[in-house]
């Protein structure tokens, strides 16, 4: 892979190789069977999201269908509607099971959206600076520097108290909160990237810019960047269930993962162990996942590891 | 070197400047702190004086040039709730945190560096796969959470050490800390291994990241090639590399660590200025919240300036003239 | 540390018995929230004024259910319509070993409303009210109209040193020097955000503690502050969390002290505009605000189960409220019961009054404010929409929502429609939430300062009015009972339930539970 830079690859050598990028990559990914098995794991808490309605027996958003009296049941206990609580319930009579399969919906949609949103967001600011370099470097970074001094928890406030609570709005608290980590990294990589030969060189052969960054520049920033992306979108869906710990999170009627946990932690001295243990291995289930496909996907992605 | 210095200065006042901007009117758009202070029993005519008294009964930028006046005497206002002057309640409560922010660091370095060393080694050893997951683990669970089972189990079951609150102080070159005495050692050590807890999840990963990627690079192929035991090749080489990226994102993590003690200065009634913010904003104290993001905003300008030099030391090619404005 | 204390305590044993009754026996207690100030005029607030009330004493006690009983003050009375006499105790001794007269309390009253920076001021008790004094141990109060609340407001002022007190500054109460007062403890250290020291006054004139060392730390997360107290740290906890009360008392460790406390719980609905924000037809369209109708009032009254709200949200710990404050109090009625929960009537009620098919809207509240505060707002709106009513839930931090709830609409109007919030009753009788909740909105006079529903009576106003000037106790008691009986009637609001308030404590410690919801080292006891 690295003796390309040296030359532009020619539409002969792509149209002799025999695989696709794609195949090869693919063949990669799954000789690990961690990472596999975490893919299958992560589908299929992605599908029991998605399919959520039709396959709990309480929407835990309608409270026509939530009653208090069914609060703290065990696992097993039966519903007042008639149906079995597997996991039990919470506090305020929602079905766990239902709850933890909606509440993955609103955690994986925060989570992915603020990740993508601010990786995208933060690596092209990162590359920016990182080629401008001068004063809209000096400028960029100080942004920078501004951002990352922001606690996340004060961010949040604010946002609820100027736009009122809601997903969307802590979506863009944490891409607010986060972007600045992704710019960072790129900046910092882009730096060390930009002082060695093969740039120069790319430079002195008369290869524009935008080339250099997106071809040479941009793929030695991708090790780093799904570090800090994987370990960032882990956080993000915990740092939600933070802000919902510090007072400030999603609204307490439409609860995401984040908010079960955080409301589980009242109880976790009281002996009912289900309303925080359940919740809580959902969202494990779900972060260590994405963190497993994100480890392999680095060392996948990354040509100087390769034998 | 000195010029370079003096720029980025001039560059954090001028952060610093926009920071008190958007940070004072941030704060201001945020409820109502006078019914956060009056008591219930007070009427219309005690609340309308509150009012006035906070002068909160003028336009906003009369406020902001009244606190930028007071700024530039080194008075960042009056905290609503104590009546203190914002800036010496945060320094009183700041060696607390720094305490704690500095031992957490200093946890996840200690921990974090040479278990990512092993695992970028030795990849597929069954150690290496036990401390990759486990620092999964590290920064799936939230912080709160794993906080109050460190209680349960070392201060509840266990009893090795108290659950909460800060120790006695010891001094020790004229310092005065909780860590230079056995008491003060005993009740932080929960505290800081909860706050460390992610950044040495951090440091491991980048560390053995690091590592993989150094030792597939030409230059240890040399070094090995010219005979050298591995033992330096790691020590010398490969540690110098890997250091860039952890330096700058331990770096980072020393303003996310202080930002982040909010949560665990709550869960271990830790009397630091985490905890003093989060009262602050849930309680609406607006000076403090102002107070706090400027000190905040400084120390973490001046954090970065050491970074950038750090660097430069670190690895030559980096050159400090490069960025200037 | 505690462990250490403990060892001490084992290698020091003997010598302990030795030293006789008199032992050295230190108490530190877990509070959820500090006080702002050791000066006990800078901020009324009850963090504060529990913690002042180790080291100051007042002319009127407060016993743990807010009686009135002689403190520095042996007796009080009204001697003409407009003027009460105080007669002060004698030999009392300041902490500095000056003694106590009606300098003293003249000072304090001067200054005590008049605090710098003072964030919550003491002046809304003093207002109106001109004090002299006779001879050293005798003192008039003097206002305009007749006053019968005089020995419950000065019971809220604590009486500090004329030497070197009223001229003090609040940082040097904090700081130690001015701390001094004729209390049951004296002052030993003041950390913010970590712990006050006290220590026993040897000399003081009235019931002496049996805690020669006591420490307060603030804890303020719930299960940390529980685990203290089970990891050993603490002696006691205040505010334990309702959820781990069932474990704690399975605990042979521990005891539960509980007491109900003078704050109920109660939901305003807004009665004063035609076109109300968070009201809406079904479907979403506007509609004249239905809650101006009592008939709706009273069905959403009906339509909740208030043992439902104390049994599943609150676990059993709390008290069905029918009125505003407990019984046993001053000012409550003997006639008015607990709404009964009726699902049915309340439709029933609702078709009668226009609507069979029920309406939309939103309830507001507090999440960080009262015990279970966002779960009751969640179950209220469960109930609701179980007849109709389809009822949607928002609650904010306390920061945030106060301020919107008292004056976020337009034209400093209440915002919401449908609010959850709470009232505790400071002077301890019932005057207290009828003037400010009931009464109508009106600044001049101070009245309905937290009328967040505009209710509007014009008979109640007068009940209340001709009470609040009404010295004689029985005709005053009388009055407010009326008065509280017709605004429940009306449904002005709907109480839902009083707070019980639960302490912890080591095995063989317990705490007389305070309906004021104070945390005092006085009042814990060994069994």
């Amino acid at each position: 892979m690295t003796d390309t830079t040296a030359a532009p690859p020619s539409e002969v050598a792509k149209s002799a190789k025999v695989e696709t990028p794609f195949q090869r990559f693919r063949a990669e990914f799954f000789e690990s069977t961690i990472a596999t098995v975490a893919l299958g794991v992560f589908i299929i808490i992605v599908l029991l999201a998605i399919f959520a309605p039709w396959i709990t027996p309480q929407n835990p958003y309608d409270l026509a269908q939530v009653s208090v009296m069914d609060g703290r049941l065990p696992p097993g206990a039966e519903a007042f509607d008639g149906y079995t609580m597997w996991l039990g319930s919470d506090g305020s009579g929602r079905d766990l099971y239902s709850a933890i399969l909606y509440g993955l919906r609103i955690s994986l949609t925060v989570g992915l959206a603020s990740g993508v949103i601010a990786l995208l967001i933060g690596m092209a600011i990162g590359l920016i600076a990182a080629y401008a370099g001068g004063r809209i470097e000096a400028f960029i970074m100080r942004v920078v520097d501004l951002q990352l001094s922001f606690p996340a928890s004060l961010v949040a406030l604010m946002m609820v108290a100027a736009l009122g609570k809601g997903v969307d709005k802590i979506i863009l608290a944490l891409v607010i909160a986060q972007w600045a980590y992704y710019a960072r990294t790129v900046r910092a990589t882009a730096l060390v990237e930009r002082g060695k030969e093969y740039v120069e060189a790319a430079q002195c052969l008369g290869i524009s810019r935008a080339r250099i960054v997106f071809r040479h520049i941009l793929p030695n920033c991708m090790a780093p960047l799904i570090v800090v992306g994987t370990v960032q979108t882990a956080s993000a869906i915990s740092l939600e269930a933070t802000l919902s710990f510090l007072g400030v999170g999603l609204p307490q009627t439409e609860p995401s993962i984040g908010v079960l946990i955080a409301n589980g932690f009242e109880y976790m001295l009281s002996g009912r162990y289900w309303i925080s243990v359940f919740p809580g291995i959902a969202l494990l289930l779900t972060v260590v996942s994405i963190n497993l496909v994100g480890d392999h996907l680095r060392d996948v992605l990354n040509p100087r590891l390769k034998k | 070197m000195t010029v370079f210095i003096i720029r980025r200065l001039m560059q954090a006042i001028l952060v610093v400047f926009l920071m008190s901007v958007i940070v004072f009117f941030g704060v201001n758009i945020v409820g109502d702190p006078v019914y956060m202070l009056v008591s219930p029993d007070a009427d219309q005519a005690d609340i309308a004086a509150a009012i006035q008294r906070l002068g909160l009964d003028r336009p906003i930028w009369e406020q902001y040039w009244l606190f930028l006046k007071g700024a530039a005497q080194g008075d960042l206002g009056d905290s609503f709730i104590f009546g203190e002057p914002a800036l010496r309640l945060i320094l009183h409560h700041m060696p607390a945190t720094m305490e704690l922010a500095f031992s957490a660091l200093m946890l996840a370095i200690i921990i974090g560096i040479p278990l990512g060393l092993y695992a970028g080694l030795y990849p597929d050893s069954g150690l290496s796969k036990g401390i990759m997951a486990s620092s999964i683990l590290g920064f799936s669970l939230p912080t709160f959470w794993v906080g109050l089972m460190l209680i349960m189990l070392f201060a509840v079951e266990l009893r090795w050490v108290p659950a909460t609150g800060r120790g006695d102080l010891g001094s020790l070159l004229g310092i005065e800390s909780s860590l230079f005495t056995l008491d003060g050692l005993s009740h932080i050590f929960l505290p800081a291994l909860n706050l460390a807890l992610l950044k040495i999840s951090l440091a491991i990963r980048l560390t053995r990241a690091g590592v993989r990627e150094a030792m597939g690079q030409d230059y240890v192929k040399y070094a090995r090639a010219k005979g050298l035991s591995t033992r330096r090749i790691i020590s010398v080489h490969v540690m110098k590399n890997i250091m860039i990226p952890v330096v700058t994102v331990m770096g980072l993590e020393f303003g996310s660590l202080i930002g982040f003690s909010v949560v665990t200065e709550t869960i271990f009634a830790w009397p630091g200025m985490g905890k003093l913010l989060i009262d602050a904003i849930l309680q609406l104290d607006r000076p403090v919240v102002v107070a706090y993001l400027m000190i905040i905003v400084l120390f973490f300008v001046l954090i970065n300036l050491i970074v950038d030099i750090l660097y430069s030391i670190l690895d030559p090619r980096v050159r400090l003239q490069d960025q200037g404005a | 540390m505690r462990k250490l204390t403990a060892a001490t305590a084992v290698a020091f044993g003997i010598m302990a018995m030795a030293a006789g009754a008199a032992s050295a026996e230190k108490l530190t207690i877990g509070l959820a929230s500090e006080p702002t100030a050791l000066d006990p005029h800078f901020h009324n607030l009850g963090p504060n004024n529990a913690t002042t009330l180790h080291i100051f004493d007042r002319l009127v006690d407060q016993n743990e259910k807010q009686q009135l009983l002689p403190g520095l003050a042996t007796s009080w009375k009204p001697i003409n319509d407009t003027t009460w006499e105080f007669k002060l105790r004698e030999g009392v001794k300041f902490h500095d070993g000056s003694d106590f007269n009606a300098d003293d309390v003249v000072c304090t009253i001067e200054r005590a409303p008049n605090v710098p920076n003072s964030p919550s001021s003491f002046g809304t008790y003093l207002k109106g009210k001109t004090v002299e004094k006779i001879d050293d141990f005798t003192i008039h109060f003097k206002t305009a109209e007749p006053y019968p609340l005089m020995a419950n407001d000065i019971s809220t002022i604590r009486i500090i040193s004329n030497e070197t007190g009223c001229n003090a500054t609040t940082e040097d109460f904090n700081a130690g020097p001015a701390a001094v007062g004729t209390g049951p403890f004296k002052f030993v250290s003041y950390t913010p955000g970590e712990s006050i020291v006290m220590e026993r006054n040897e000399d003081y004139w009235g019931k002496k503690p049996i805690w020669s060392e006591i420490e307060f730390r603030p804890i303020s997360s719930g299960p940390s502050r529980v685990a203290s107290l089970l990891a050993g740290d603490v002696d006691m906890i205040a505010a334990v969390p309702t959820t781990d009360i069932t474990t704690l008392k399975a605990n042979g460790d521990v005891t539960l002290s509980q007491g109900v406390s003078n704050r109920v719980i109660y939901l305003h609905m807004d009665q004063f505009r035609e076109n109300s924000p968070f009201v809406k037809a079904n479907g979403g369209g506007d509609i004249k605000n239905p809650l101006m109708d009592v008939r709706v009032r009273k069905a959403i009254s009906m339509a909740i189960s208030r043992d439902a709200i104390v049994e599943r949200v609150m676990e059993g710990v709390a008290l069905p409220a029918g009125q505003l404050l407990p019984e046993g109090f001053f000012g409550v009625s003997d006639k008015l019961d607990v709404v009964a929960y009726d699902p049915e009537g309340a439709k029933a009620m609702l078709a009668e009054a226009g609507y069979p098919d029920g309406f939309e809207m939103t309830i507001h509240g507090p999440n960080d404010r009262y015990i279970n505060d966002a779960k009751i707002a969640e179950a209220v709106a469960q109930m609701l929409t179980r007849v109709g009513i389809k009822t949607a839930v928002e609650t904010m931090p306390r920061s945030v929502y106060f301020g919107r709830a008292s004056r976020g609409g337009e034209g400093d109007l209440p915002e919401f429609s449908f609010i959850l919030v709470g009232w505790g009753a400071g002077s301890g009788e019932a005057s207290s939430p009828l003037k400010s909740l009931i009464h109508t909105f009106d600044a001049d006079k101070g009245f309905g300062s937290s009328n967040r529903g505009r209710h509007s009576d014009l008979e109640t106003d007068a009940l209340i009015e001709e009470a609040l000037r009404t010295v004689d106790d029985a005709k005053r008691q009388e009055l407010l009972a009326q008065a509280t009986e017709r605004a429940i009637e009306n449904v002005a609001i709907i109480p839902t339930h009083f707070q019980v308030n639960t302490w912890a404590s080591r095995k063989g410690l317990k705490y007389n539970a305070r309906t004021d919801e104070y945390t005092l080292a006085m009042g814990v006891e060994k069994e």
